[in-house]
């Protein structure tokens, strides 16, 4: 490690050397940071590690997940990752498609003036902005398909000047397209059907009657599926 | 872009569905097809008048962004506040190159807005562009016999540097209509306010002053007052439902739904109320 490559970032303005070609994340813990909150599946798909930073000289605050992003030489960075946005309580089968369900749950999104703010704060670079808009006219399907990579870091919603929980709005719509929208999977269908008639009763009881260490015997005996050979093309002859 | 570029704003997509979809219907008709935005936000709602408040100028901007991006220089509107802010946001901000360059600033990693689109409202795309020859002669269902109080209300025509028309005596719609077989019945009332968003907090006084509007209209013999503009409609639909007998035998539609059904678009789309007029001028053609 003595030959090692070191570039300086600052965390919470406080200067490290760290590994380069490593992301935020890795780089944090190796300045000794240890993540209780803050980290999740390390795959970008969590929105656990939204974090936030200026590079020396820039004057643009930049959004990123620290699983995913590299760190680069005069990084100031830090993590926010929870965002205070109460969720509306509803229920979706007692809602009325018929009326904008996303303004009546979520009144402040008329308070959007369009600065598109929230689309610049979004690491997964979706049409925030854009699909406030269409929530506003009650577009639920725009919203949904605008929305649909939405990780839910909540950035989003520690930028708008006007307040908006966009991605609690997103989730709202896709929630009602999901419903009224896109047709039923049949393969879900099935296995809806199987739960009900107690297919799966007996494994669950077998598990919830173990000890725990007989659990973690279970666990560490498990059988992990190989990754599938990729198909190859079949040549005609 | 083959057709016109349209801004629908967000109550055509809503409660003024029905403007819309008529209007689609007629522009189809006559060959010059609205295409909608791509992509397109609020249009900034109401014009800000302070100075200094380019903020609120930007979802304008944002729009006239992505008119220019379609290559064409020209965007159409059917809402008449829509028009009202999105020209004047374009009058200002095309004028002003200080301004511009604050505000493409601000919208920093987009594309900038270089000035120069046009907004206009339906109406003058009707009187300028398509002419009162080829909106007769596309006529189907000539409106003989009805009698319209074309209703203009403010943001249509004023402030006069974007005004469609005459600020305080329009004629446009009345020739659009006339265009089509119906009468126009001229009405003092016709550029007053609806009441606007006071039907909000004080709706007695935005229906007191929408109510004025309807007498007006009905005492100069209107069967039906035509609009332009989602919230006017709203107002003076409210109203004719408070007025209930007082207001017997006066209705309030979108001017493109009139037009749609001269047009001969399906009865079965036209509301019941425009069939009833369509009906009353097949009755007044018969008996000439």
């Amino acid at each position: 490690m003595a030959d090692e490559k070191l570039t300086r970032i600052y965390i919470m303005g406080k200067a490290y050397d760290v590994p380069v070609g490593v992301t935020i994340m890795d780089a944090m813990e190796y300045a000794g940071y240890r993540f209780i909150r803050g980290a999740g599946c390390r795959s970008g798909f969590c929105g656990a590690c939204g974090t936030v930073y200026r590079k020396a000289g820039e004057y643009r605050l930049e959004f990123v997940l620290a699983c995913q992003e590299m760190v680069e030489e005069g990084m100031h960075l830090t993590q926010l990752p929870f965002t205070p946005a109460p969720r509306a309580d509803y229920a979706l089968d007692d809602l009325d498609p018929s009326e904008n369900v996303l303004l009546q749950h979520y009144p402040e999104i008329a308070r959007c003036v369009s600065c598109n703010t929230c689309t610049k704060a979004c690491p997964q670079e979706i049409e925030v902005m854009d699909y406030v808009q269409a929530a506003l006219r009650g577009d639920v399907a725009r919203v949904a398909e605008l929305s649909f990579d939405c990780i839910a870091c909540g950035l989003c919603a520690m930028r708008c000047p006007a307040d908006i929980k966009h991605y609690h709005v997103a989730q709202m719509a896709r929630r009602l397209h999901s419903v009224a929208g896109s047709p039923t999977p049949e393969h879900l269908g099935a296995r809806m059907n199987e739960l009900d008639a107690g297919a799966f009763d007996d494994e669950l009881d077998g598990l919830a009657s173990m000890t725990l260490d007989e659990l973690k015997a279970k666990y560490a005996q498990r059988v992990i599926e190989k990754a599938q050979e990729p198909a190859t093309e079949e040549v005609a002859t | 872009m083959s057709g016109l570029a349209y801004f629908p704003g967000c109550s055509l997509k809503d409660d003024a569905k029905r403007y819309e979809d008529a209007a689609l219907f007629v522009m189809e008709r006559l060959g010059a097809p609205l295409e909608e935005l791509p992509k397109w936000t609020c249009c900034g709602t109401v014009y800000s008048l302070a100075d200094d408040d380019l903020m609120h100028h930007v979802a304008s901007v944002r729009n006239l962004v992505r008119t220019q991006e379609t290559g064409a220089d020209e965007l159409v509107t059917l809402c008449a506040m829509c028009f009202n802010t999105l020209s004047r946001v374009a009058e200002r901000v095309g004028a002003d190159e200080e301004e511009r360059t604050k505000i493409n600033a601000f919208m920093d990693r987009e594309p900038d807005y270089e000035g120069g689109i046009r907004v206009r409202h339906l109406l003058q795309v009707l009187r300028d562009t398509v002419g009162w020859e080829s909106l007769s002669a596309a006529t189907v269902r000539p409106l003989d016999g009805v009698n319209v109080a074309a209703y203009y209300g403010c943001t249509l025509v004023r402030p006069k540097e974007i005004g469609i028309d005459d600020s305080e005596r329009p004629i446009v719609m009345a020739d659009v209509v006339e265009a089509v077989g119906a009468t126009p019945v001229a009405f003092p009332f016709e550029a007053e306010c609806c009441g606007t968003y006071q039907i909000v907090d004080e709706p007695h006084l935005a229906l007191e002053q929408s109510s004025r509007i309807l007498r007006s209209a009905l005492r100069a013999g209107a069967d039906v007052v035509a609009t332009a503009c989602p919230l006017c409609q709203h107002n003076l639909e409210r109203a004719a439902e408070t007025l209930g007998a007082d207001a017997e035998g006066i209705h309030v539609v979108y001017f493109t739904e009139l037009l749609a059904a001269a047009l001969g678009a399906d009865e079965a789309r036209l509301t019941p109320v425009v069939r009833a007029l369509v009906a009353q001028a097949a009755t007044a053609e018969g008996g000439a």
